[in-house]
């Protein structure tokens, strides 16, 4: 199985040669080597891919074995891979959504100081979110999982020398570890009772629909600790805080990282331990009850938000609660389905938004922009075609997915359908505010500029120093008008279009046309996984009525905001500032947190830790001083000693000789 | 009709007792090490004593050798008292606690 | 019991008698060296008390070694205590009253008693000799007290008679070293300049 030691070695080389000749191969070598290499291991993959297409169902798991990494008592860790439909599933559209996105970070990054450590960091990102996928145990995933994250960090703090972007890369980066501690506490449980971390070793017992020793209560507890794990990387409630802010990082990095690949892990780390979920039905409503509101608190937001990059970060955690819930629901192949379709469509909205930012010479904010689909033609065909997408009207591909695991949930319980239904209303409504307020209705930018009169300092096309203007402080835009990005940054814009147009037909609902969900048959049979059942009549209901409700959201956004760019009644700032759960969690940190950690490191590490290890040498202390008295130096109190320990001694023969 | 063996041990337990609190009480060096002297006599009586009672001639070998190194020990002891107190006037053995700890 | 009848205990029991007054004597002494307050008059006492014990030997059919013990121990090493006492010029009084480590005296008073009541207890209720009888050799039947006792020493305990003249001999030299005065220091200076010994 050669193909996936080269999917795996060739970021990791591209990693180590940039690490060393980075700065020698400099701008765009760097940048061409990394996108090659991420098309050999999208190459890699498909041959892979194709290798297990061509064997029959029941064998598509290879087991590749690299090296013993931890080899300890019980425990036995390997560096290996398993490749079976699933883990082969992520690995093609995490290089195939990777590549197109190295391709464009070349012309986005252009004229960047560091371009080349940019790619170095690709290159390790796509490393470590191939160890994740593709892993055939718990620990190496978790390896991947942590690089993934520490890769974000990086990223997120890009820009360093800047205010913002390094305080954002700790946040996403303690958050995380937050979740990590839910996944290490789950590893743990599940070593305890499985006494292995392998996949196959957990699971197939599992597999036949039995659960043999595993109680419910073991399972509903790995399954509520993976979630605080997946949570944390892939920003549900409560731990999605970091996501918005993530978007201080360049923005190939949030369409890489936030919204098609390293957010996924979680849902794939879910439908990983699906046997385990499946005999623990309270984890599963704790999902999809998680993924629900997380899906409808994070629409309600995204439809307050001027930045552009934020509409559509919300818009991430809002459809990443989708996937949860559809996978909470039972229906894992739905998840998977629109976790494949999100990353193209939103991978798309984002490099869309940052070729607007890269025209609009570094402007974020909405506001500012308007009118500029005569300036930006391609790419505001492509972003129209991921609003269509992500707004659920067919045949786009977002339809296709949203509509399953609308179905899923519906299954599960009505109410949460009626959750994952209006969210999709308001999923139509926002985005097609962010369309209207962007590439129709007026060009503000215009007018900004002419009364702000003309800029005399060279701005244009250095990001680095430009980016000052990102959240509207700077005077924006009116540098020159607005212009289209380079060859490099828009075919990738027209590939993933390509996809968000026909990437449903991967799995429609008609008959032989399930593709995905035959294909992960393997890994997830109805025995663990039975599909959702819903009537096919039923099923049609619910998707018009979707359909429906998403066309009216389209017109009721169109009206307002193609008029006027300012409508404070559908702004309100509870929703501008996110329900104030920042607010709420740094009063929480600063005042009970910051009471909780003061006790913790003084009173109990300091007072009762250090001061049990320091009590006791302080009692031998205390204890020597004592005895010490003992030695007064005369002889005779020592006679005296002598004379005790006789007296004692003939007690002892009395009583024991005597009588 | 002889004394029987009692009385002796008896005898030479209160010498032993005599001898022990006088060590214990008294400061004089030389005083102290006549003490110890009344102790080794208590020891060597009730040697002696087993020696009749068992009627066993190691009881009163013992006391031989007992005699022969307690005289050595009063050698040596008041060549040590010598050595120390040579300087001193009216030196006690509570002058020596140069040890206390 | 009348004095008739002490008086016939006397005239048929003479061991009892010489064993009372070798008693008493012994006491005395003991209590003399104890409570005196001049240390001469301490050793006088402890004199007293060896003469008892050689006494209550001779009355246990140990002749030798009362000889012995008047000849070793009063003769030679009360005289050795005599000697240290003038040299070292302690017949001063030591003041008796007071004791100056505290809890020293009453504790210590205690622990005698102590310890004289469990020796009293422990022969009270147990047989003094349980050992095996003539283990080393016959104490009574024909033969000298004198004879028997050399045939043990140099057979049975040849091996410990060696030793204890060794250390006889060790005791010796000890003794010498300790009780020398430090060296003079002798000038080796060429030119014969004799420096003063240092006397310490």
């Amino acid at each position: 199985m050669n193909a996936a030691y080269v999917t795996l070695a060739l970021p990791l080389a591209g990693f180590l040669i940039l690490l060393w000749l980075g700065r020698r191969l400099g701008e765009p070598a760097a940048g061409w080597l990394t996108v090659l290499l991420g098309a050999g291991a999208f190459v890699g993959a498909v041959v892979t891919w194709a290798t297990l297409v061509g064997k029959p169902a029941e064998q598509r798991h290879i087991t590749l074995d690299i090296f013993s990494w931890i080899p300890v008592g019980g425990l036995h860790v390997a560096f290996a891979l398993l490749l079976d439909p699933l883990s082969i599933t992520m690995a093609l559209f995490v290089t195939g959504v990777g590549s197109l996105i190295f391709l464009y970070s070349i012309g986005y990054m252009h004229g960047d100081p560091q371009f080349s450590k940019f790619f170095l960091l690709l290159n390790l990102f796509l490393f470590s979110m191939l160890c994740l996928v593709l892993a055939d145990n718990f620990l190496f995933s978790f390896l991947g999982w942590e690089g993934v994250g520490f890769c974000s960090y990086q990223l997120v703090s890009f820009w360093f020398e800047r205010e913002r972007p390094p305080t954002a890369g700790k946040k996403a980066f303690v958050t995380n570890r937050v979740g990590d501690f839910g996944f290490m506490i789950g590893m743990f449980l599940i070593f305890n009772h499985f006494g292995s971390l392998t996949y196959t070793n957990v699971f197939s017992g599992l597999m036949a629909g039995t659960p043999g020793a595993l109680a419910s209560v073991t399972a509903t507890g790995i399954g509520l600790m993976m979630l605080l794990g997946a949570a944390g990387k892939s920003a549900q409630l409560p731990l999605y805080v970091w996501l918005p802010d993530a978007m201080e990082g360049p923005t190939p990095v949030s369409a890489l990282i936030h919204a098609a690949t390293m957010v996924t892990a979680g849902v794939y780390l879910m439908a990983r331990i699906a046997p385990i979920l499946h005999y623990a039905p309270d984890a599963q409503t704790t999902i999809a009850i998680v993924g629900a509101v997380t899906a409808l608190f994070a629409a309600t937001i995204a439809c307050a938000q001027d930045d552009i990059k934020k509409v559509l970060a919300y818009s991430t955690i809002s459809q990443l609660g989708y996937m949860f819930l559809g996978i909470g629901s039972g229906g894992y192949s739905a998840g998977l389905f629109h976790m494949v379709t999100h990353a193209f469509f939103k991978a798309l909205l984002f490099l869309c938004a940052g070729s607007v930012i890269h025209g609009m010479h570094d402007e974020q904010d909405m506001k500012r922009m308007g009118a500029l689909r005569r300036w930006l033609p391609i790419t505001f065909v492509t972003f129209s075609i991921g609003w269509l997408a992500i707004s659920g009207i067919p045949p786009f591909a977002g339809f296709w997915s949203k509509d399953d695991v609308l179905a899923a949930a519906f299954h599960k319980s009505p109410v949460l359908w009626a959750v994952g239904f209006v969210t999709a209303g308001l999923t139509a409504y926002y985005m097609t505010r962010q369309v209207a307020l962007v590439w129709w209705g007026r060009s503000r930018w215009s007018e900004h500029a002419d009364a702000a009169g003309d800029h005399g300092d060279g701005h244009a096309g250095d990001h680095r120093d430009g980016h000052a203007g990102d959240h509207g402080d700077g005077p924006g835009g009116g540098h020159g008008d607005p212009h289209e990005s380079p060859w490099t940054m828009t075919t990738p814009l027209v590939v993933l279009a390509v996809l968000s147009v026909v990437g449903g037909a991967i799995n429609l609902p008609f008959g032989r046309w399930n593709f995905l969900v035959r294909w992960l048959e393997p890994v997830l049979p109805a025995t663990i996984a039975p599909e959702p059942h819903v009537a096919t009549a039923t099923k049609v209901v619910l998707g018009v009525a979707t359909v429906v409700l998403c066309a009216v959201a389209v017109v009721v956004a169109l009206i307002p905001w193609t008029r006027r760019a300012d409508n404070p009644v559908l702004e309100p700032a509870v929703l501008q500032h996110g329900w104030y759960y920042d607010e709420a969690l740094a009063a929480l940190m600063a005042g009970p947190g910051t009471e909780a950690a003061d006790f913790a490191a003084y009173k109990l590490d300091k007072g009762t830790i250090d001061g049990g290890v320091d009590g006791v040498a302080w009692l031998v202390r205390q204890a020597g001083g004592g005895l010490r008295k003992l030695q007064t130096g005369y002889v005779r109190n020592y006679a005296l000693g002598l004379a005790g320990g006789l007296a004692v001694l003939l007690l002892y023969v009395a009583v024991r000789a005597g009588g | 009709m002889t004394v029987p063996g009692a009385w002796y041990l008896g005898l030479a337990a209160i010498l032993f007792g005599i001898g022990a609190t006088g060590l214990l009480v008294r400061r004089n060096v030389l005083i102290m090490f006549m003490c110890v002297e009344l102790m080794l006599n208590a020891v060597n009586l009730t040697f002696i004593t087993f020696a009749r009672m068992l009627d066993d001639i190691g009881g009163q070998s013992s006391v031989f050798f007992v005699l022969v190194v307690a005289a050595a020990e009063v050698v040596v002891g008041l060549g040590i008292i010598v050595a120390i107190f040579r300087r001193r006037q009216g030196a006690t053995a509570d002058d020596l606690h140069v040890l206390k700890g | 019991m009348s004095p008739a009848g002490l008086l016939a205990t006397v005239t048929h029991y003479p061991d009892w008698v010489v064993f009372a007054i070798a008693a008493v004597a012994i006491l005395l002494g003991a209590l003399g060296v104890v409570l005196s307050h001049n240390p001469v008059h301490s050793a006088l006492y402890l004199v007293l008390t060896l003469f008892g014990v050689a006494v209550e030997f001779v009355n246990q059919q140990a002749d030798f070694l009362a000889a012995v013990q008047v000849i070793v121990y009063a003769g030679a090493i009360v005289i050795l205590f005599l000697f240290v006492i003038m040299l070292l010029g302690v017949d001063r009084e030591e003041s008796i009253a007071k004791d100056p480590l505290k809890g020293q005296r009453p504790t210590a008073i205690i622990l005698g008693v102590v310890i004289l009541v469990e020796v009293i207890t422990i022969a009270r209720f147990k047989n003094w000799a349980t050992g095996g009888h003539s283990a080393a050799g016959a104490l009574s039947g024909p033969g000298d007290n004198i004879v028997k006792l050399g045939q043990s020493i140099f057979t049975r305990y040849l091996f410990p008679f060696e030793i204890t003249s060794v250390l006889l001999v060790i005791a010796v030299v000890g003794a010498v070293v300790l009780a020398r005065r430090p060296q003079r220091v002798a000038s080796e200076l060429s030119g014969g300049e004799q420096k003063e010994a240092v006397d310490s």
